[in-house]
């Protein structure tokens, strides 16, 4: 009987190897050779990279308006830089959180409506109605609603802390529950069809679907002189570049690591022993104030505070210059929003009845062959030219290993 | 000395199904603990509820004395309790380093958070040499084979330092020679660390087990030693699937053993 025994009988103290500790596998260690251009690659470590990009695009930035020349253009890029800024923090929500926040009208809304408040009460000496008021309402004394708007800094702020709060409110809400996906998209896109619906219904608060107009004045300065559409420009591209660079901080942060696994695994994140519903929430008001900063800053690049700019389409139309762009980089999210807009300028400019088809075009091709919008496909061509600059560099450098491959075919 | 782990009473019902039925178990300060148990017999149930995954429908929970009832899965961990899941989850998009980092950073404050990492802390260098993963710390953990995912996931778990480790198959998909290291490493950990393991390979256990308990739909069926659960009959019977008739029997014990609990060899 004993001899079928295979199992040996010993205490497991014994069976112990005590020097083996652990002992690595060894690993093929990929070593990258500097060149040039592989420093320059995205995605590279070095934080050089992204900061040499950065210092460029602001000089290209200052430097544009001296190329358009034309004030009326000027204007036009401000505006885009504005939506430039949304596409920034809603690459951050859903490119690095995986929220896909259909609703951020709400929060440009929200800002623009701060500053197109204060803007209205410009326009009209301290402590009269804005001139909306004598048409629809029978108020006698501004309400106090509008009164906080009587400062810049105020409307400034409140444009900012009230997006933030709402997003972080919402976010506490919808996270906690554990709602995603798509519920949470429907979600974010039903807040942005009610704000517009009450901006509507309230015509003597609001001026209703007309909207606050008649910014003659912009912070002292007179809106039709091509200075004021230059220092727009100006303020829009701080604000970018202001908006950009947290971006690309947040991103490089233990925080910013910390939302991209939440966005690939929440379960994960929950059991290394974190709440992904207040990452997530943090994520999404960092988004929500970004689009509030774009909204107080685009309201006099604008001249008009209407609902019809923040309600439902305006705000998918949003996510799709990200998805153009190239979601999960924040260089994408500008790329996006300024190509698809200068686009729609200049072809529905040109024709005028065709734009809509193109753009929904535009849209099934990129969303259908290049998931990574056009910084993947740039990516993809930059890797292939990195590559091709270090294969002609080995090409002139002899190499062994060659030789020894055709050897071994020969034996 | 109180145990570090009680679960008493322990009941899960899915929709009628039972997956554990009334468990009682109690880990002491340092012990390597075995879980086996055939399929559904509840193993995983059991770490999902210590963990906060599943909310038991009777029963208690205790961990170092202190009820978990209704507390959410992040705080458990931050009480001290780490668990590694069946299939490796590790963030595929970050490196091996940040992966690392992240695990360790859980005690941080909301404002270190929102900085930089600008080293490597010694913990997580710690880790990487312990787990054998320093040749590849800065590859995207995406990259990694199998087995060093497992171990990734193993560092992950370590980095925390919790008090309390549950690992549900962690050598699972394993070659033979990391089998041995993990073992090894899973020894070298108890005694500062308790530790709760759910396996399926039987070479494996008889190798590296203090302690097993048994399983068997949701029940407690046995436990003790290696050697007293393979001699314990009614264990034997829900491995082999034999009558009773059968087992009162007398039935050469070492055959049995050979076919239920496979070899030492196996993992050679």
């Amino acid at each position: 009987m004993s001899g079928v025994e295979i199992v040996p009988k010993s205490a497991p103290g014994d069976l112990a190897p005590p020097e083996v500790v652990v002992v690595p596998t060894p690993a093929p260690v990929a070593r990258r050779r500097r060149t040039p251009l592989s420093m320059l690659a995205p995605g590279s470590a070095s934080p050089w990279t992204g900061r040499l990009v950065f210092v460029v695009f602001a000089f290209a930035l200052f430097a544009l308006p001296n190329v358009l020349g034309n004030p009326s253009e000027i204007r036009q890029w401000a505006e885009w830089l504005c939506y430039a800024m949304v596409a920034v923090g809603l690459d951050l929500a859903w490119g690095y959180g995986g929220m896909l926040a259909l609703g951020q009208g709400l929060f440009f809304g929200l800002g623009a409506y701060a500053m197109g408040m204060h803007l209205s009460l410009e326009q009209v000496p301290d402590g009269s109605l804005p001139s909306f008021m004598g048409l629809y309402s029978d108020y006698t004394s501004l309400p106090a609603l509008w009164r906080p708007f009587q400062s810049f800094w105020l409307a400034a702020a409140i444009a900012v802390v009230v997006p933030v709060l709402i997003a972080g409110l919402l976010g506490l809400l919808v996270f906690k529950r554990r709602i995603r996906g798509p519920f949470f998209a429907i979600l974010t896109q039903a807040t942005a069809v009610i704000f517009a619906l009450v901006l509507v219904g309230n015509l003597k608060l609001t001026a209703g679907f007309n909207g606050l107009t008649g910014f003659t004045k912009v912070f002292g300065r007179n809106k039709y002189a091509p200075e004021t559409s230059q220092w727009l420009y100006q303020v829009a591209a701080v604000g970018l570049l202001v908006v950009l660079g947290a971006a690309m901080a947040l991103v490089r942060s233990r925080y910013g690591k910390l939302l991209q696994a939440t966005r690939d695994s929440e379960d994960r994140v929950r059991f290394l022993g974190y709440d992904p519903a207040l990452v997530k929430t943090v994520g999404f008001a960092v988004a929500a104030g970004m689009a509030g900063l774009a909204g107080a800053v685009a309201a006099p690049v604008f001249g008009i505070v209407s609902p019809g700019q923040f309600d439902a389409v305006p705000s998918i139309l949003m996510v799709c210059w990200v998805a153009v762009g190239g979601r999960g980089t924040l260089w994408g999210a500008v790329l996006g929003a300024l190509v698809v807009n200068w686009t729609r300028v200049n072809v529905s400019a040109a024709r005028p009845d065709d734009w809509q088809y193109l753009q929904g075009l535009l849209f099934v091709v990129v969303l259908g062959f290049m998931p990574g919008g056009f910084a993947g496909v740039l990516r993809s061509r930059y890797q292939w030219l990195a590559a091709a600059v270090t294969r002609r560099s080995r090409r002139t450098a002899p190499e062994p290993a060659f030789a020894t491959a055709t050897a071994g075919e020969t034996a | 000395m109180s145990p570090v782990l009680e679960v008493s009473g322990l009941s899960v019902d899915f929709d009628g199904f039972k997956a554990l039925d009334g468990v009682n178990l109690s880990v002491e300060q340092g012990e390597l603990r075995f879980l086996i148990g055939p399929n559904g017999a509840g193993k995983t149930t059991l770490i999902d509820c210590i963990t906060g995954l599943t909310r038991p429908t009777a029963g208690d929970v205790r961990f170092e004395g202190r009820s978990l009832t209704g507390l959410a899965e992040h705080r458990r961990v931050r009480l001290g309790i780490g668990r590694s899941f069946q299939t490796p989850t590790v963030f595929e998009t970050l490196t091996v380093v940040e992966n690392l980092d992240l695990a360790e950073s859980f005690r941080r404050s909301p404002v270190a958070m929102f900085l930089r990492r600008r080293t490597v802390t010694p913990g997580v260098a710690e880790t990487l040499e312990r787990t054998g993963l320093t040749a590849v710390a800065d590859q995207p953990s995406g990259s990694l084979s199998h087995g060093q995912k497992q171990w990734l996931e193993i560092g992950m778990l370590l980095v925390q330092s919790p008090r309390l480790l549950l690992l549900d198959e962690p050598v699972a998909g394993m070659s033979p020679q990391e089998r041995l290291e993990t073992g090894a490493l899973l020894q070298e950990l108890a005694g500062d660390h308790t530790v709760v393991v759910i396996e399926h390979d039987m070479a494996f256990l008889r190798r590296f087990a203090h302690t097993v308990t048994v399983l068997h739909e949701g029940r407690l069926l046995s436990e003790g030693t290696v050697d007293e659960v393979q001699s314990d009959p009614v264990v034997r019977e829900v491995y082999l699937g034999r009558s009773r008739d059968e087992r009162s029997g007398a039935a050469p014990a070492p055959v049995l053993e050979a076919a239920a609990f496979g070899t030492v060899g196996e993992d050679a």
